[in-house]
């Protein structure tokens, strides 16, 4: 799960990092005073999205008056910022934050990441802030300094002199560097968090060090023991198919083909894509049932996919070994009587009580495409869907 | 000899009065697994499909003997009941939960590393559907009708692919010695390289068929691994073609983040080392079969 930039901030503050003063807006009107009552000459208004890439976006402005705030703010508030990491869709912004300017000297990258070949949280860190972390890696990757934690002991002071030597700080900074990187570490683990990344990490003219930005993702499999992050989520910034199919316990990712997906088991879902693809299809998401699925949920699964107007055919593949084909086909004859719709549905089942699922798709009545194997199922859907599309194409001619 | 999992090993279940963990122990008890008990704090003494639960791991280790577990634990005491398989000397472990946090795990592997190797237990999993040496016995929750006794050794991460593969193999007649699912988390227990240093080992095993999938570095890991160390021919077939950059696709580790994750990088690094590679996940058994002909 991701956050925003205002709520890493107050977040790693509490662990002890030093961030700028700033303040939430959800106006112009309230950016505007929000300047006012920080105080100073020179503000920077942050639009709050769910990607980064946001200074070159337009989403990130220097003000010198809170008039100039609140014209900013209004160009900001309710448009959709679209950076490298958003898609051409775009994040709507809702939510801006108001920061006092901070006087920079110099600018570093400092990220905490999963390392799943050390399988511990490693830091990386480059004395060449300011821009992303693969820009730093492919321009100057002799810039990067890794050092990974031993979860045992936790992250120990000697390894952040040692990073902060690397970086090139001198001795009466070591201090600060220490702190900010045990910060980071503690709020990483006892939060448990799978990135932190603070880019830029600045030294101010004043020698102090300063997280200008943040950056903080959280492991969906550690929400249950933290109810204080859970309530940070923001679904204005989700994919709206991806919020409803996550509120119904559901795994899906919205793509931009035609083809629906409903398989069981995220390996075979990804395997069923990509035959569709080989078939020459695209498909138009990706969609893990899971194990154990009742008709129910499988009939939830069938409305969500037909909830995207660019389905054009569904494939259903499952393979029962938890699950039971009768089930399932259960759930596939339930959706259907209950949203008629015409578009074609191919079905292949394999495994676990594959015999009494065939058969309660032929008692149905229901006009179901059936396949034996993956090929034919994939062959199938993308004959179905071109069947379908030039159908349309003739009645949109004849009429 | 298979890897792993032999007729004889002595098998409990932890978690084992939960509804899944009942299904699947009567299944394991049906294709012949040797369970000997169950572990559930509390339960001691009451008995499931005629199986005896334990209060502890460590005193169901002290009746039965037991050298192997299955854990149905739910995510949020799954590590825990890892760690206490370790610490009773549980020599092989498969965790079926799904959902445990990455922390956690971490945590889990650092234990397991304070023993010495000739004491560690192996752990797969989390997050997978175990394994099993078809003919012999299965620690795990597949339908194991699709399994024929061979000598084609599987590794995978995903459950349904790997069963979708060993029915491919079976419509060939062709049999598997062991088929053994790693998972689909970041941090796991076993990595295609253990699996495979077992499977080149195994006089039993005479084709590898490896399924990976998109996210991490364990596939490229494993391809070094193959280049340096591997005699038997592998074929493999890499999930996730069609998967778009920085998306979580179901399983925690599946996500492509940095260079050599995707799903086409992967299989160029595995072809690079003598893999024949499947493009299409519905010639999984037609490759196997072609690269067994020609051996």
């Amino acid at each position: 799960m991701d956050i925003h930039e205002y709520q890493a901030k107050e977040i790693l503050s509490n662990f002890g990092v030093a961030v700028p003063d700033g303040s939430l807006a959800y106006s112009p009107e309230q950016a505007a005073y929000r300047a006012r009552e920080l105080g100073g000459e020179r503000w920077v208004v942050k639009a709050q999205v769910h990607a980064g890439g946001r200074g070159k976006a337009g989403g990130v402005k220097l003000c010198n008056s809170d008039i100039e705030i609140q014209d900013v703010s209004e160009n900001l508030f309710g448009k959709k910022l679209v950076t490298h990491q958003t898609g051409p869709e775009g994040q709507g912004i809702y939510r801006v934050y108001v920061e006092a300017c901070v006087p920079i000297e110099r600018e570093l990258y400092l990220g905490f990441v999963l390392d799943r070949t050390s399988q511990r949280v490693m830091i990386v860190a480059s004395a060449n802030g300011g821009m992303e972390i693969e820009e730093i890696s492919a321009n100057s990757p002799d810039s990067l300094v890794r050092a990974t934690v031993e979860p045992a002991v936790g992250l120990r002071a000697f390894q952040c002199r040692q990073i902060a030597f690397k970086l090139g700080f001198e001795p009466g900074m070591v201090q600060q560097v220490v702190r900010t990187l045990q910060g980071c570490y503690r709020a990483f683990t006892e939060l448990d968090a799978t990135m932190v990344e603070v880019n830029p990490l600045v030294v101010t003219t004043d020698n102090r060090l300063i997280a200008l930005d943040a950056k903080m993702t959280f492991d969906d499999n550690a929400l249950f023991r933290h109810p204080q992050i859970s309530e940070l989520r923001d679904k204005s910034q989700e994919d709206p198919r991806e919020s409803r199919a996550a509120d119904r316990g559901l795994n899906y990712v919205g793509l931009t083909g035609n083809i629906g997906c409903i398989v069981n088991g995220a390996g075979l879902a990804m395997a069923t894509m990509d035959t569709i693809k080989l078939a020459g299809g695209e498909p138009a998401n990706f969609l893990d049932i899971g194990g154990g699925a009742t008709p129910e949920r499988v009939a939830k699964a069938f409305r969500l996919v037909l909830s995207d107007d660019n389905v054009q055919a569904i494939l259903v593949n499952i393979f029962a070994g938890i699950n039971r084909c009768d089930w399932v086909a259960e759930g596939v004859v339930q959706a259907l009587k209950e949203v008629e719709t015409d578009i074609p549905v191919v079905v292949r089942l394999a495994g676990t009580n594959v015999e009494a699922g065939q058969k309660i798709l032929s008692q149905s009545g229901l006009p179901i495409i059936r396949a034996g194997t993956l090929n034919e199922a994939a062959e199938r859907a993308v004959t179905a869907w071109r069947n379908d599309q030039s159908q349309a194409t003739i009645l949109r001619s004849t009429s | 000899m298979s890897i792993l999992l032999e007729r004889d090993t002595r098998v409990i279940v932890q978690g084992i009065t939960g509804k899944m963990a009942r299904f699947h122990t009567k299944d394991m008890l049906a294709y012949g697994t040797n369970v000997v008990g169950g572990v559930v704090p509390g339960k001691g003494g009451e008995t499931v499909e005629g199986v005896p639960v334990f209060n502890t791991v460590e005193d169901a280790v002290a009746a039965t003997g037991a050298d192997a577990s299955l854990i149905f634990v739910p995510p949020p005491f799954a590590a825990d009941s890892i760690m206490e398989a370790a610490d009773a000397g549980i020599r092989y472990c498969v965790c079926i939960t799904d959902g445990i946090p990455a922390q956690d795990m971490i945590r889990v592997k650092r234990y397991m590393y304070r023993y010495p190797k000739d004491k560690r237990m192996v752990l797969t999993g989390p997050n997978c559907a175990g394994t099993i040496s078809p003919g012999k016995a299965m620690l795990g929750i597949m339908p194991h009708h699709i399994y024929l006794p061979g000598h084609v050794g599987i590794v995978g991460r995903s459950g349904t692919l790997g069963y979708e593969a060993a029915a491919q193999l079976k419509e060939r007649g062709i049999g598997v010695s062991t088929s053994v699912g790693i998972g689909g988390d970041p941090i796991n227990g076993s990595s295609f390289r253990d699996i495979l240093e077992m499977f080149e080992a195994d006089d039993d095993t005479h084709v590898i068929a490896m399924i990976g999938e998109i996210g991490g570095p364990q596939e490229a890991e494993a391809a070094d691994y193959i280049r340096q160390h591997i005699s038997k021919p592998v074929v493999a077939y890499v999930a996730g073609l069609t998967a778009p950059k920085g998306k979580t696709m179901g399983h925690a580790g599946a996500i492509i983040s940095a260079f050599g994750e995707s799903a086409s990088e992967k299989a160029e690094i595995l072809t690079a080392v003598g893999v024949t590679v499947a493009e299409n996940p519905a010639e999984i058994g037609k490759t196997i079969a072609q690269v067994m002909e020609s051996t």
